[in-house]
């Protein structure tokens, strides 16, 4: 579990996270979402250690990031499995070498069970006969899959992903999706997703966070997003055509009867 | 102000190079892909500068000698003093510095705007030992090429003069030999490995403290070129100045 109190992040003058106070849970996929500019990504760095909050304290578990010693600090990266917006896979790299990169970076394991261990997780992401391929030669689709074996290689108890369904088509997303969602549940992992696509916050928004202009706007899940009276939601969740066409049959629905 | 910014920034990013070293069995394999890419992939552009800018020297200074009371040992002579204390160690480090250092910025840009680095943060890796601990490393064979410059510099010299009919093999290789000072070998490898340096640093810090797209990739590269010959350039009138005059 992470727990986020009071955290405040600025660039310069411009404030871009203000008093953020939210919590994920472990064994669920936990979304943040918000159109564009509203801290996502600020806020998911900050999470990451990436970027220092001026203010405010995150919780690894019962840990205080900020009161961890160098070495703490090393052992909790060693526990976080990434997953970036363009997969950031090496490109120097194959398929293999890159998902074997984390064990050979903190493991003891030898090359055989590097490889065993490889295998099965390309196996778990269903990706099959790639391994000799470098990035540039796999689709984008296979980049993301590879982007989570190796974030998942070293079974990390946190894994985050920053919008992995970005220039993906809506079927391989949705495999994507899945896929976050099925390994979540079978590593017991506390996952944060960064997104703004309603199809994963309908598909895999166990815990969902809603973020407008650096502040928690709204939290809730798949289920009750619909109920939210905050009208920033409204218009996040409303923002695409489809959804727009099925408010109007349910409002259609419910005149009729 | 923003260059004394800058200066203070590299300085830190030295201290972090050599702080928090990576595994040794992956460092190990990452020095020898550099040791690769730097040095052995830049032999053939040195061999084949070295070997015509030799010839070319030795050919304008015969050119150039017109009394006779000069003697023709001096075209050897010539030779060798200008490939040994400038041509080989700057001459070739400015043009290294477009090759290694546009490399070595354009790798490390790349890798900063696809989030590669972030990656390896993430991950716990100290980023700047990872990406440029080996590239210095690598760099301390960078001798071996100057080295071979040198030689490769007076042997075309040889040719160009000896075969272009300007002197004689006999007195280019008399010329060659007299007044050597040895101090001027030490010389030439002390500022060729300060030159090595600045070639693994420099290029590195404009690569992994870039912003942007691609477009930065290519800017950063130029940059780093124009940064790194001018302070090969500053450097090399420093060292000069303590160890000559």
């Amino acid at each position: 579990m992470i727990r986020v109190n009071q955290l405040y992040k600025s660039f310069g003058s411009a404030t871009i996270l203000k008093d953020i106070n939210t919590s994920f849970e472990q064994g669920k996929t936990n979304l943040i979402i918000g159109s564009s500019g509203s801290g996502k990504t600020v806020f998911l760095k900050c999470l990451l250690g990436l970027f220092q909050p001026e203010q405010g304290e995150i919780y690894y578990g019962k840990q205080a990031f900020s009161a961890m010693t160098r070495n703490q600090k090393k052992d909790l990266r060693e526990h976080i499995g990434m997953v970036f917006q363009g997969g950031a896979l090496f490109d120097s790299m194959t398929v293999e070498e890159n998902v074997m990169f984390p064990l050979r970076m903190y493991s003891n394991q030898n090359q055989r069970e590097m490889l065993e261990r490889v295998n099965t997780v390309l196996d778990r992401v269903n990706l099959q006969n790639a391994n000799k391929k470098f990035p540039s030669e796999i689709s984008g689709g296979m980049q993301k899959r590879v982007a989570i074996a190796r974030a998942i290689v070293n079974n990390p108890r946190y894994l985050f992903c920053d919008e992995p369904n970005s220039g993906l088509d809506p079927k391989t997303s949705m495999v994507i999706d899945n896929l976050i969602k099925e390994i979540t549940s079978e590593y017991n992992m506390t996952t944060i997703i960064n997104t703004h696509d309603m199809n994963s916050v309908m598909e895999i928004g166990q815990n969902i966070v809603f973020l407008k202009d650096g502040q928690v706007a709204w939290q809730g899940n798949a289920s009750n997003i619909f109920d939210a009276s905050e009208q920033s939601v409204i218009d996040f969740v409303y923002s695409s055509n489809l959804f727009k066409k099925i408010r109007g049959i349910q409002q259609q629905s419910k005149g009729t009867t | 102000m923003k260059y004394f910014k800058e200066i203070g920034a590299y300085f830190l990013m030295l201290g972090q190079v050599f702080s928090r070293p990576t595994k040794p069995s992956v460092m190990r394999e990452l020095i020898f892909k550099e040791i690769e890419e730097l040095i052995l992939n830049s032999l053939g552009i040195v061999i084949f500068i070295s070997f015509f800018v030799g010839g070319v020297v030795s050919i304008q200074t015969a050119l150039n000698i017109n009394s006779p009371l000069i003697p023709e040992m001096l075209v050897g002579y010539a030779t060798r003093q200008s490939v040994i204390l400038e041509f080989a160690p700057t001459f070739i480090s400015i043009i290294m510095a477009g090759k290694i250092g546009s490399f070595i910025t354009s790798s490390i840009g790349s890798m900063r705007v696809t989030e590669q680095i972030d990656a390896l943060e993430v991950m716990g890796i100290n980023s700047l030992n990872y990406l440029v601990f080996p590239k210095i490393i690598a760099l301390l064979l960078y001798p071996f090429i100057i080295g071979m410059s040198m030689f490769l510099g007076i042997f075309g010299g040889w040719v160009a003069s000896v075969y272009g009919g300007f002197t004689s093999s006999t007195a280019f290789i008399e010329g060659v030999q007299s007044d050597f000072v040895s101090f001027h070998l030490t010389y030439a490898f002390i500022k060729t490995l300060v030159f090595a340096f600045i070639l693994a640093t420099v290029p590195s810090f404009q690569g992994y403290y870039m912003k942007g797209g691609a477009l930065e990739v290519g800017k950063a590269s130029t940059y780093s070129f124009v940064w790194t010959s001018v302070i090969i350039i500053l450097a090399n009138y420093v060292i000069t100045t303590l160890l000559l005059s």
